[in-house]
């Protein structure tokens, strides 16, 4: 049971089973694990913006670096009217990333490794981007699928495909972060499964693979969290700055 | 090599996925609604607290630490530039005294120079005064001297040739045209000298 690369992605119930009406919304190990991410980054940065020294120490740099960090992310790519969204795409990174990060520790659980999670994720940015960019431009928001300087007979095959890729944006933020994070997970599995299956004789060229994939999937958490965090910026721009 | 290697697992894999799942509750777990409910309220839950205690408390406690030192620096480069600005100030004055001083002392030297060359020349001139005078004092004596030799040779010239006629001639002769005869001898003489 525990041989198959898929296992690791299970679901199960931690404690009593918690009852809202007739929905099940029991403590499991992806709760656990959300929990502990959003408590490992509340506890750093909260001691990393403790101190005020002129002068900062290791953790009051990595939480300033982080701030200034996210902080040039938005200001690069949707310009100063994000500013306002600044904490919101601030937690959002720091949370998938740190739920990336907690799920390269061997038996943990990768909260971003379901696509219920990434999708409600995606979600929530794709409508509160549209409901942004209704507010700020009202009708006018609609000429994001209008390009301009399209030839009027292309017009109409335009904008569906504008309408399409719109529409689409939540299912491919949710999946490239949900793919990525199960893709590169089944496939450590599988190696440390060769590993076993191979013994002592043949298994080292699997082991030197996971060894190089572990160091590529920690990579790929962070660039994960990083394209969420700066498509969100960029769906921001189109919502804040409408230019086209 | 490698690519063939790793093309040839994951097709096994992917059979031995197949396989195990077509035997077990069939497909990936996060496909299986049983938990979808629980995962979104307990994401809504963490990431709603996450968010919230972020913004509240601790982003602007980190943006109002970069703020401070930002300022911080500013304020200590500021000072640093006025302070490099007074210096270049008392570079300049220190300068300028030096320059004056040089100027100073050049006027002095050059007074002092005038000075001393009026002294040498108003010395000068009283000395050439002087010596001028005792010039003319001396030419003039040489004239007088000169006059007075000429009448007193022409006296010893009358003289010697009235004793010279005497002792010729054994008498004699009338003093006064001896000395009309050597009055006009030395003219002629000495309008020879003069041609």
């Amino acid at each position: 049971m525990a041989s198959n690369p898929m296992y690791q992605f299970n679901v199960y119930r931690i404690g009593p089973e918690i009852k809202l009406g007739s929905v099940d919304i029991s403590f499991t190990n992806a709760s656990l694990f959300m929990v502990i991410s959003s408590l490992a980054i509340l506890i750093i940065f909260n001691l990393g913006a403790k101190k005020k020294t002129l002068i900062p120490d290791k953790l009051q740099l990595l939480s300033e670096l982080s701030y200034s960090f996210v902080a040039k992310m938005i200001s690069d790519t949707a310009g100063s009217k994000a500013k306002p969204y600044f904490s919101f795409i601030f937690s959002l990174f720091m949370f998938v990333l740190f739920c990336n990060m907690f799920g390269m520790i061997p038996y943990a659980f990768t909260v971003t490794s379901h696509i219920i999670v990434t999708f409600v994720l995606a979600a929530f940015i794709f409508i509160g981007v549209t409901i942004i960019g209704f507010m700020k431009h009202g009708l006018g928001y609609l000429k994001l699928f209008v390009p301009s300087g399209v030839p009027i007979v292309l017009l109409p095959l335009i904008v569906i495909i504008e309408i399409i890729s719109y529409l689409s944006r939540p299912i491919s933020l949710s999946v490239r972060l949900f793919a990525n994070m199960m893709a590169g997970h089944t496939m450590m599995k599988v190696f440390g499964g060769f590993v076993i299956s191979l013994g002592i004789v043949g298994g080292w060229l699997p082991l030197s693979f996971s060894v190089a994939l572990t160091g590529l999937e920690i990579l790929v958490a962070f660039l994960q969290a990083y394209v969420f965090a700066i498509l969100t910026c960029i769906y921001l721009n189109d919502a804040l700055n409408l230019h086209h | 090599m490698l690519k063939k290697i790793v093309f040839l697992l994951f097709v096994t894999c992917f059979a031995c996925f197949n396989t195990v799942f077509a035997a077990e509750s069939g497909g990936m777990p996060q496909l299986n609604p049983e938990f979808w409910i629980s995962q979104i309220f307990w994401l809504i839950i963490t990431f709603g607290i996450l968010f919230i205690v972020l913004t509240k408390v601790i982003l602007p406690k980190i943006s109002d630490n970069l703020e401070t030192r930002k300022s911080q620096i500013l304020e200590n480069i500021e000072t640093a530039d006025k302070q490099k600005q007074e210096s270049q100030k008392k570079i300049d004055e220190y300068e300028k005294i030096i320059l004056e001083s040089k100027l100073k002392a050049k006027s002095y030297f050059n007074e002092a120079r005038e000075k001393i060359l009026d002294d040498i020349n108003k010395k000068r001139a009283a000395l050439e005064k002087d010596l001028d005078e005792e010039i003319s004092e001396v030419e003039k004596e040489l004239s007088d001297l000169k006059q007075k030799s000429g009448e007193k040779i022409n006296k010893i010239a009358a003289e010697t040739s009235a004793e010279l006629i005497k002792e010729l001639i054994g008498e004699e002769v009338n003093s006064s045209s001896i000395a009309a005869i050597v009055e006009d001898q030395s003219k002629i003489n000495r309008e020879r000298k003069d041609v």
